[in-house]
């Protein structure tokens, strides 16, 4: 009978039904927080009103929701693209040593340039989150079968610890362990406007790529061979997933330094409610991927207020045991 | 002139040598049978004309070009490939896995035209795969799972369509079903089918053109009359084998065979 239910729902009411999710999330994440607000407060914030509430708001609390979703969006999209394309269910650009590697590039970066502006961070988070899933990929490409999805996620914990301690270290040396700490653990903390208008516009960029090449990711992630066969380029088609990767990853990290296991949940959630067709599954990631860093990010500044609760230490709370339930089914959870 | 035909073709994987100067021509419109014991290259063969590998030398020609020098969506309307091994299409229904066989005809947005409907509606048609059209792929059976699969190469509308062991897997029964829907398609609608088979009483039965190799090597290539022999089974598999004639097709039947006890080993 699962298949007359399938039929009976089709995707754009599922499409409608979380892009309401993601507004009713996005209006609670306005209202909640430190500060008592109204949704009078709210609304004006929305209008352009002069009044000081509503004007706090819009400059401090709006810029940060919106970074909020856009990072989750952008890290539900690399994720799924990451799974699709390697055909690993534990696949997160957080595991595989992206944003690792985002983070030491940062550190690197905030040592030899002290004044670099955030265009220049988000690019130094690219090449980081390049070079992190090069190394990641190459060592286990370093042994036949290296691409199993366990092996590939040792080599990204190995990866990872070793560009962490390079970011540590380099922020020792400069005496900048402040200011690296204060991208990497800050979280959405002061996300302002102007760092808004330089990333999301990359991440809007890349969501819609990805969006044009999610048939093509769909094949890839049947089969390589079914791909080639079908007519598909599929080195041209990989690389251009893997920037798109990159650009995803990378600008999430200019935004919100480290946060692991996003990528990795999202696009197994989103699976359970539109299949595995990825024209399906990265539109769904994007709002989906939204709400839950929204979420995670109103219960970080309500869980113990007036004081944050860092949202990446909340996320690793859900993300750990939904990774052991992935690796304890051997990927095939929630889909 | 054959439309397609491979020359001098070398395949290695790694240091490897796998198919050693392969010339063979397969024959437009009938149906051509690969056969050979396991590890004969016969696999990497067909992977290397539909340019699932790459070749290290020699070529491999389609209506006058190098396969490797063309366009590979163009090629994908000519000819459709149905690897050995399908993963697991978890979650995708049979009429989405079977649509993505217009994929070679779409642009980027991947609308389906009405021509592709009655084109995947045709396909489904003709497997007897109809009925599971909204069902889940990963449900279904060995058999009608394989029949989707082809559905899906089918769906690519192409004249010339290879298969890596359609028959895997399957109980006699869906074995006959698969193998007697290819003669159909051949029959009735010209196409020309190559697929590596390792039966060989089925070789015999449905294929117009045997080829027969060994170490990356052709034995014989020809009608089954002439491949279906008794010295060449006993190069080929090391088997002395007891040649009769089906009583019911006329074709060449092995009827019994024991392991070859003379060294024919190389």
């Amino acid at each position: 009978m699962k298949e007359q239910k399938r039929k009976t729902t089709p995707f754009r009411i599922k499409l409608l039904a979380s892009i309401l999710l993601l507004l009713i999330v996005f209006l609670l994440a306005m209202k909640l927080g430190a500060a008592h607000t109204s949704w009078r407060d709210v609304w004006l914030s929305f209008t352009g009103s002069k009044q000081q509430s509503a004007l706090i708001l819009k400059e401090i609390r709006m810029p940060r929701e919106i970074g909020a979703l856009a990072v989750g969006a952008a890290l539900a999209v690399s994720g799924a693209i990451m799974q699709g394309m390697t055909r690993n269910p534990l696949a997160d650009p957080g595991l595989l040593g992206l944003t690792a590697g985002a983070n030491a590039a940062l550190a690197i970066t905030l040592a030899l340039v002290p004044a670099v502006n955030y265009f220049g961070i988000m690019i130094a988070c690219f090449i980081g989150s390049a070079v992190g899933a090069l190394l990641v990929f190459g060592i286990a490409s370093a042994k036949r079968g290296g691409f199993a999805p366990i092996r590939l996620v040792l080599a990204g914990a190995a990866v990872s610890t070793f560009l962490f301690a390079i970011a540590e270290g380099v922020g020792l040396y400069f005496k900048i362990s402040k200011d690296v700490s204060m991208w990497t653990a800050g979280g959405l903390i002061g996300t302002a406007w102007g760092q808004l208008q330089v990333i999301v516009p990359v991440i809007l960029a890349g969501i819609f790529i990805a969006i044009l090449l999610s048939r093509q990711l769909t094949l890839l992630s049947l089969n390589e061979e079914v791909a080639i066969g079908l007519g598909q380029n599929t080195f041209k088609v990989k690389v251009i997933l893997f920037l798109i990767i990159i650009l995803l990853a990378g600008a999430a990290v200019a935004l919100v330094g480290n946060l692991a296991f996003v990528g990795l949940m999202i696009p197994h959630i989103v699976r359970a409610i539109v299949g595995t067709d990825y024209r399906f599954i990265i539109p769904v990631s994007v709002v989906i991927g939204g709400s839950f860093m929204l979420l995670a990010d109103i219960l970080g500044r309500t869980l113990q207020a007036p004081f944050e609760t860092p949202v990446a230490a909340l996320i690793a709370i859900i993300g750990l045991p939904f990774f052991l339930v992935i690796v304890r089914k051997g990927g095939r959870a929630f889909s | 002139m054959v439309r397609l035909y491979t020359e001098d073709l070398q395949i290695s994987y790694d240091d490897r040598l796998i198919v050693k100067g392969l010339s063979v021509q397969i024959p437009d419109q009938k149906v051509t049978a690969i056969i050979g014991a396991n590890g004969c290259g016969k696999s990497t063969f067909l992977k290397a004309v539909t340019r699932l590998i790459p070749h290290q030398a020699g070529k491999v020609v389609l209506d006058g070009g190098n396969i490797a020098k063309q366009n590979t969506k163009k090629l994908a309307q000519k000819m459709a490939i149905l690897p050995q091994t399908q993963e697991a299409a978890s979650g995708l229904t049979v009429g989405e896995l079977v649509s993505y066989g217009r994929f070679p005809y779409q642009n980027a947005m991947g609308r389906l035209t009405t021509h592709d409907t009655e084109v995947i509606d045709w396909a489904l048609e003709v497997t007897n795969t109809s009925e599971y059209k909204y069902r889940q792929v990963d449900a279904l059976s060995g058999g009608q799972r394989q029949r989707v699969w082809i559905a899906m190469a089918l769906a690519q509308e192409t004249d010339i369509i290879f298969l890596d062991e359609p028959t895997t897997y399957l109980d006699m029964a869906h074995q006959l079903e698969v193998l007697e829907l290819l003669q159909k398609l051949n029959i009735e609608q010209q196409r020309t089918i190559v697929m590596v088979l390792h039966d060989l009483n089925q070789a015999a039965r449905f294929a117009d053109f045997i080829v027969a190799m060994k170490d990356g090597e052709i034995i014989r290539a020809g009608i089954c009359e002439e491949v279906i022999q008794p010295d060449i089974l006993r190069q080929v598999f090391r088997i002395d084998a007891e040649i009769g004639i089906d009583p019911r097709t006329g074709k060449p039947l092995c009827i019994t065979y024991d392991l070859h006890k003379g060294d024919n080993r190389k």
